[in-house]
C-alpha cells in the first residue's frame, strides 16, 4: 500500500472538516472569500474521492485503504477503524460530486456566507465519516453530524413560502425535518445499545463493525434478538431514506431549504438511511433482515407508488421533486429489500443515481426560483424560449428520471425491477406502474413549465448563469456516462454486493 | 495507629479553610473599589491548592480519622473538579459581583467555604461526616442563593432554598438516625457488611435508607423532590445559578457515588431492589425534567429544568452500577466533567449577556447572532452539546453512560433516556433559534417575504433584503446597540477565557476523552473495589 492509501480516507473526512473549522476564523464580512474557499475545499475533497475511487482495486474487492486508530480501548472497544467496499465506494463520489456542485450554485449566498459554508462542509464531512467508518460508534458519530447542521441550514438561509390556503415557513420545515431525523436516531440509537449490550453478553463487548459482523456470521447473535432489533435500524434509518409513512419530512425540507442545501439533502443525506439499512441492518442482523424483508420491500413499494401519486397532484417545482424522490427512494428500498445480487446491485446504483439527477433537478428549480421567484406549474409556462439551456438539462434530468435508456435511472431501475421479478413478483408489476406514473408528473412538469403558451410575464427572465449551467452540464454528462456505460462504477459495486449476508 | 497520623494528607483542606478565612479578613481592609482582588487571589489560591492535591495525595489508598475520610483517587479527582469548577464559578462571577451586588468580598469567601464542604463530601466515607459537609456546602448557597438583597426574587428564592433545604437535611438526618438505630453504624461499609448479614432486613432499616436516599434525592433535585429548583435558580444571581447546576449536582453525585458503590452494591440481592427504586426515579426525572423544560420562557427556568433532565441521566447511572463493571461509575464521572464544561460555556456567555443588557428572557436573545458572534456561537455550541450532539462533549458522555446503563441489563432506562435527549433537542433548539432565526426587533427576517402572493404585485422585484451578491453584509442586529450600547462591545477578557478555556474542552472531550477516562478509570477502582 502507499502512503496515500494509508491515510485516504482519514484525509477524505479531515479535508472538509479542517476546511470548516479554518473558515470559522476567516473574516465573516468577505463573502466572496468565503465561497473561494469553500470552493477549493470541496475542489480537493472532490478529487481524493474520485482518486479513491480509482484506486479501489475492484478485482481484489473487500474492504481497501483500511486502518485503525485507537480511540478507547477496553471494554467499550470504540477505535477509528477506516475502510469502504464496493458499496461506500461510489457514494463517496457522488458526494464530492454534489459538494463541489452545491458550493459552486452558492456564490449567490451573502448573508453570513462564511456560516454557511461551515455547516455545508461539516455536514460533507458527516456524510463521508458515515461512508468510511466501519466502527458504530463513530458511524452513529458522524450521521448525526451529517444530520445537525441541515437544522440551521434550513432555519437560517432557507425561505418561507405563502402557498395561499396555508404557509409553510422555514422555521417548520427545519424544525420538523431535525425532529423526524432525531427521532429516527433515537432508534438507531437504542438499536446500537442493544447490540452492544448483546455482544457484551458473549464477553466480547465491542463496537467494532467487523468483529461484530464476524459474530453475526458465526450465528451468536441469536434469531429472536435479531428479529426485535432489526425493525430499530430499518425505521431509524429509513426516515432519513425517505421511507413511508415517515418521508414527510423530506418534502416539506425542500421547500423551505436553500437550494445547496436540498442538493444534499436529496442528493447525498437520503442515501445514509439507505447505507445504513445495509451496512447496519443487514451486516449485523442477517437473519432479522430476512424477516423483515417482506415489510421493507411492501414499504418501498408504497413509497414509489404512493411518492409518484403526490408528486402528480403538486404545483410547487421543489415539492414535485421531493415527492419524486421520496418515490425514487423506493427504488432504493425495493432492491435492498429483495436481498437478490442484481437488485441489492441496482439499489446501490440508484442511489448514486438519483443523487446525481436529483442534484440536477434541484439546481435548475434553484435557477428558475432565483429569477422567477415563483415555483408554481401554473403559474410558470413556456419558459424554453427564455431559458432554453435550463429547460434542455431539464429535460434531460426529467428522462433519466423516467428511466429513458441511456441515460444512468434506467440501467438502476432495470436492475431493482430485475431483482424484484425474480423475489416478489407483484410488488415488481406494481413498482413498473409507478415508472410510469413517473412519466406522467415529469412530463406534466415539462409541459407546463417549459413548453405552452409563451407568457409575457416571464420575458424579462435570463437564463441560468454560468456557474449553474457548468454544473448542470457536469451532472448531465455523469448521468449519460453511466447510462451509456456503466461498467467502471458497476463491476465496483458488484464485487462488494455477494459480501452482503443473505444475498 | 493514632487517630491523626496522617493528618498531613489534608493539607489542602485545611489550606482551603485557611484561605477562605484570609479573604473574609481581607475584606475588611479592602476598599471597594478593589474587592475584585479577592476574586483573583481565590482564584490563584485555588489554582495552587488544585496542583498541590495532585502532587500530595496521588495514587494514596488511606482513610483518616479512623475510616471517616478516604484519602484516595475517586476523592482526588473529584477534588480537582470541585476546585476547577471553583475557578471557573469566580472567573465569571468578577464583572457580575462588581456591577450587580453588595459585600462583594465575602461572596468569594463563601464560594471558597462551599468548595471545601464539597471536597469533604468526596472524601467522606461516613454518614454524619457526609452530613456535615452537606451542610457547609447547603448554608455557603443558602446565603449566596438570596444574595441579591434588593431583588425581591433573590429573596424569595433563598428562602424557600434554606426551608426546604432544611427539610430535606432533616429528612436525611432521621434516615441516618433509623439506620443507626438498627444497625449501630454509620460507615458505608459497615452498612453493607451488616446489610449483608442480616438474614431478615427490619423494615425501619429500608426506611431509614429510603429517607437518607430522599434527602439526597432533593439535593440532586430529582423528581419528585425537585420543586424547589426552579424557583431557586431564576432568584439566585446569575454566577450562582451556574454554580448550584454544575457545582452543588457534581459534590450531590460524588457523594452519592461512594454511598450506592460502598453501601448498597456489595449485597447483591438487596442491590437488585434498589436498583429498580433509582430506576424509577431517574426515569422520572430525565422526563418530568425534559418535558417540562418545554414550557419554559425564562433561561434560568429553561436551565433549571435542563439541569434536572441532566440529573436523571446520572441518577441512571447510579441505578446502573455493578461491581463486575466500572463502566457506570466511569459514565457518571464523565458525564459530570462534560455536563460541567458545557455548563461553563453556556452560562459564561448567558452571564455575559445579562451584564451587557440586563435580561434573561428567551426572547431576549434575537438578534444575538449578529451584535454578538462569539456568545451567541458559544451558546449554541452549549446548546448543542447538551442536547447530545457530536462532535462536542455532549456526544461522547451521553454515549459513553447510556451504553454503560444499558451494558448492565437497564435497555429500557437507555432506551428512554435516549428519548429524553430528543425531547431536550426541541428547546435547546428554541435558544439557538431565537439568537439566529428570529430577527431582532425592528428588522426585517431574512428569507420571509417570498411567496405565491407577491408574485402579480411585484414580481420581477429583488426581494433579498440583504444585498446582492459581493457586498459588504450590514452587522445584523444593530438596532439594539441603540437600547443597548454595551452589546457592542466586546465581552470581558475574563468572560473570554471562561468561554474559550470551556470550549477547548467541549470539543477535548467530544472528539478524543481516553486520556480523561484513564484518570476517570483510576477513580472508579478506588471506590469499585
Amino acid at each position: 500500500m502507499s502512503n496515500f492509501d494509508q491515510v485516504a480516507l482519514l484525509l477524505l473526512v479531515l479535508v472538509p472538516l479542517a476546511g470548516a473549522g479554518l473558515m470559522m476564523f476567516m473574516p465573516g464580512d468577505r463573502p466572496r472569500d468565503s465561497w473561494y474557499f469553500a470552493l477549493f475545499v470541496s475542489a480537493i475533497s472532490l478529487v481524493l474521492s474520485v482518486l479513491i475511487f480509482a484506486r479501489y482495486d475492484h478485482e481484489i474487492g473487500g474492504f481497501q485503504f483500511t486502518r485503525v486508530y485507537d480511540w478507547l480501548p477496553g471494554p467499550m472497544d470504540i477505535s477509528l477503524s477506516l475502510g469502504i467496499d464496493g458499496i461506500a465506494a461510489p457514494l463517496i463520489v457522488l458526494n464530492g460530486i454534489v459538494l463541489m456542485g452545491g458550493v459552486m450554485i452558492s456564490q449567490n449566498i451573502t448573508y453570513r456566507t462564511r456560516e454557511f459554508f461551515v455547516l455545508l462542509l461539516a455536514l460533507a464531512a458527516g456524510v463521508y465519516g458515515v461512508f468510511v467508518v466501519r466502527d458504530l460508534f463513530f458511524l452513529f458519530f458522524f450521521y448525526e453530524l451529517a444530520v445537525l447542521p441541515m437544522y440551521l441550514l434550513i432555519g437560517v438561509w432557507g425561505s418561507s413560502t405563502n402557498f395561499g390556503t396555508f404557509l409553510r415557513t422555514k422555521e417548520y420545515g427545519a424544525m420538523k425535518l431535525i425532529l423526524f431525523l432525531v427521532a429516527g436516531s433515537i432508534l438507531i440509537w437504542v438499536g446500537i445499545l442493544a447490540v452492544y449490550a448483546q455482544a457484551s453478553g458473549q464477553g466480547n463487548g465491542t463496537f467494532n463493525l467487523q468483529t461484530l459482523t464476524d459474530m453475526a456470521a458465526s450465528g451468536q447473535f441469536d434469531s429472536t434478538f435479531q428479529t426485535l432489533v432489526f425493525p430499530l435500524f430499518m425505521v431509524g434509518f429509513g426516515s432519513l431514506a425517505g421511507l413511508w409513512p415517515f418521508h414527510t419530512w423530506s418534502p416539506d425540507g425542500h421547500v423551505a431549504a436553500p437550494t445547496a442545501v436540498s442538493m444534499l439533502h436529496a442528493g447525498v443525506l437520503m442515501k445514509l438511511g439507505a447505507y445504513g439499512i445495509i451496512r447496519v441492518g443487514i451486516f449485523l442482523l442477517p437473519d432479522g433482515a430476512d424477516t423483515w424483508m417482506p415489510v421493507l420491500i411492501a414499504l418501498g413499494t408504497v413509497n414509489v407508488l404512493y411518492g409518484a401519486m403526490s408528486a402528480m397532484s403538486q404545483q410547487d417545482l421543489k415539492y414535485i421533486i421531493g415527492y419524486s424522490s421520496v418515490s425514487h427512494m423506493g427504488y432504493v428500498l425495493m432492491g435492498i429489500a429483495t436481498l437478490d445480487k442484481i437488485g441489492m446491485g441496482g439499489a446501490v446504483l440508484q442511489m448514486f443515481s438519483h443523487g446525481i439527477m436529483t442534484a440536477l433537478m434541484f439546481t435548475l428549480v434553484g435557477a428558475i426560483y432565483d429569477r422567477a421567484h415563483i415555483r408554481d406549474i401554473n403559474v410558470l409556462n413556456g419558459l424554453f424560449g427564455r431559458m432554453g439551456v435550463t429547460c434542455f438539462f431539464f429535460a434531460i434530468a426529467g428522462l433519466c428520471s423516467l428511466g429513458l435508456p441511456g441515460m444512468s435511472g434506467f440501467i438502476a431501475e432495470f436492475m431493482v425491477f430485475t431483482g424484484a421479478f425474480r423475489t416478489y413478483l407483484p410488488l415488481a408489476i406494481l413498482a413498473v406502474v409507478g415508472a410510469a406514473l413517473t412519466a406522467v408528473y415529469i412530463l406534466r412538469l415539462l409541459a407546463r413549465t417549459f413548453f405552452g403558451e409563451p407568457d409575457v410575464r416571464w420575458s424579462g427572465l435570463s437564463d441560468a448563469g454560468v456557474m449553474e449551467k457548468s454544473v448542470a452540464g457536469a451532472f448531465v454528462l455523469v448521468i449519460i456516462f453511466v447510462g451509456v456505460w456503466p461498467e467502471p462504477i458497476l463491476r465496483v459495486i458488484n464485487v462488494s454486493v455477494p459480501t452482503i449476508p443473505g444475498v | 495507629m493514632s487517630l491523626t497520623d496522617n493528618l498531613e494528607l489534608l493539607t489542602p483542606e485545611f489550606a482551603l479553610a485557611g484561605l477562605a478565612f484570609l479573604v473574609f479578613a481581607a475584606d475588611l481592609f479592602l476598599p471597594e473599589t478593589r474587592k475584585n482582588l479577592l476574586g483573583w487571589f481565590s482564584i490563584a489560591g485555588l489554582i495552587a491548592l488544585i496542583v498541590v492535591s495532585i502532587f500530595m495525595v496521588w495514587d494514596h489508598d488511606q482513610s483518616l480519622y479512623n475510616g471517616l475520610l478516604a484519602i484516595d483517587d475517586f476523592s482526588l479527582w473529584f477534588k480537582v473538579l470541585f476546585m476547577g469548577i471553583g475557578v471557573f464559578i469566580i472567573l465569571s462571577s468578577l464583572d457580575f459581583v462588581s456591577e450587580h451586588l453588595e459585600h462583594k468580598g465575602e461572596f468569594y469567601g463563601l464560594v471558597l467555604f462551599s468548595i471545601l464542604g464539597m471536597n469533604i463530601m468526596a472524601q467522606a466515607r461516613e454518614l454524619l461526616t457526609a452530613y456535615i459537609a452537606l451542610e457547609l456546602l447547603s448554608f455557603s448557597l443558602y446565603v449566596l442563593a438570596a444574595y441579591s438583597r434588593n431583588s425581591p426574587k433573590s429573596n424569595e428564592g433563598g428562602l424557600k432554598y434554606i426551608i426546604i433545604g432544611a427539610f430535606s437535611s432533616a429528612v436525611l438526618l432521621y434516615g441516618v438516625s433509623m439506620v443507626y438505630g438498627v444497625l449501630g453504624v454509620t460507615k458505608f461499609a459497615d452498612i453493607a457488611a451488616g446489610l449483608s448479614v442480616a438474614s431478615e432486613v427490619s423494615p425501619s432499616l429500608w426506611v431509614g435508607m429510603a429517607l437518607i436516599l430522599v434527602g439526597l434525592g432533593f439535593k440532586v433535585a430529582a423528581v419528585p423532590f425537585h420543586m424547589w429548583a426552579p424557583d431557586v435558580y431564576e432568584g439566585a444571581p446569575y454566577p450562582i445559578t451556574a454554580y448550584l447546576s454544575i457545582g452543588s449536582k457534581a459534590a450531590a453525585f460524588a457523594l452519592v457515588l461512594r454511598l450506592v458503590a460502598e453501601g448498597f452494591v456489595p449485597v447483591a440481592d438487596r442491590w437488585e431492589q434498589w436498583q429498580l427504586v433509582l430506576a424509577v426515579l431517574a426515569a422520572l426525572t430525565m422526563m418530568v425534567g425534559n418535558l417540562v423544560a418545554l414550557a419554559q420562557r425564562n433561561l434560568k427556568r429553561l436551565l433549571a429544568y435542563s439541569s434536572i433532565g441532566h440529573s436523571g441521566f446520572l441518577l441512571a447511572g447510579i441505578a446502573a452500577l455493578s461491581l463486575d463493571s466500572s463502566l457506570p461509575s466511569n459514565g457518571v464521572m464523565l458525564y459530570l466533567v462534560g455536563y460541567s464544561v458545557t455548563n461553563f460555556v453556556v452560562f459564561g456567555a448567558f452571564i455575559s449577556f445579562f451584564n451587557m443588557t440586563g435580561k434573561e428572557m428567551m426572547t431576549d436573545l434575537a438578534g444575538l447572532g449578529g451584535t454578538q458572534p462569539f456568545l451567541a456561537a458559544s451558546i449554541a455550541i452549549g446548546m448543542f452539546s447538551l442536547a447530545g450532539l457530536p462532535i462536542f462533549a455532549g456526544f461522547a458522555i451521553k454515549f459513553y453512560l447510556f451504553t454503560a446503563i444499558a451494558d448492565e441489563g437497564l435497555l429500557w432506562l437507555a432506551g428512554l433516556a435516549v428519548f429524553a435527549s430528543l425531547v431536550s433537542l426541541y428547546y435547546y433548539l428554541q435558544v439557538i433559534r431565537q439568537m439566529y432565526i428570529e430577527p431582532a426587533e425592528g428588522e426585517p427576517a431574512y428569507g420571509h417575504g417570498y411567496g405565491y402572493e407577491h408574485v402579480d404585485a411585484e414580481h420581477g422585484d429583488d426581494e433579498h433584503e440583504h444585498g446582492e451578491s459581493g457586498e459588504p453584509v450590514a452587522r445584523y442586529g444593530s438596532a439594539l446597540f441603540e437600547t443597548f450600547p454595551a452589546l457592542g462591545r466586546r465581552p470581558s477578557l475574563t468572560i473570554l477565557a471562561v468561554l474559550g478555556a470551556g470550549l477547548l474542552a467541549v470539543f477535548w472531550i467530544g472528539v478524543y476523552p481516553a486520556p480523561l477516562i484513564d484518570t476517570i478509570e483510576a477513580a472508579s477502582r478506588a471506590i469499585m473495589s
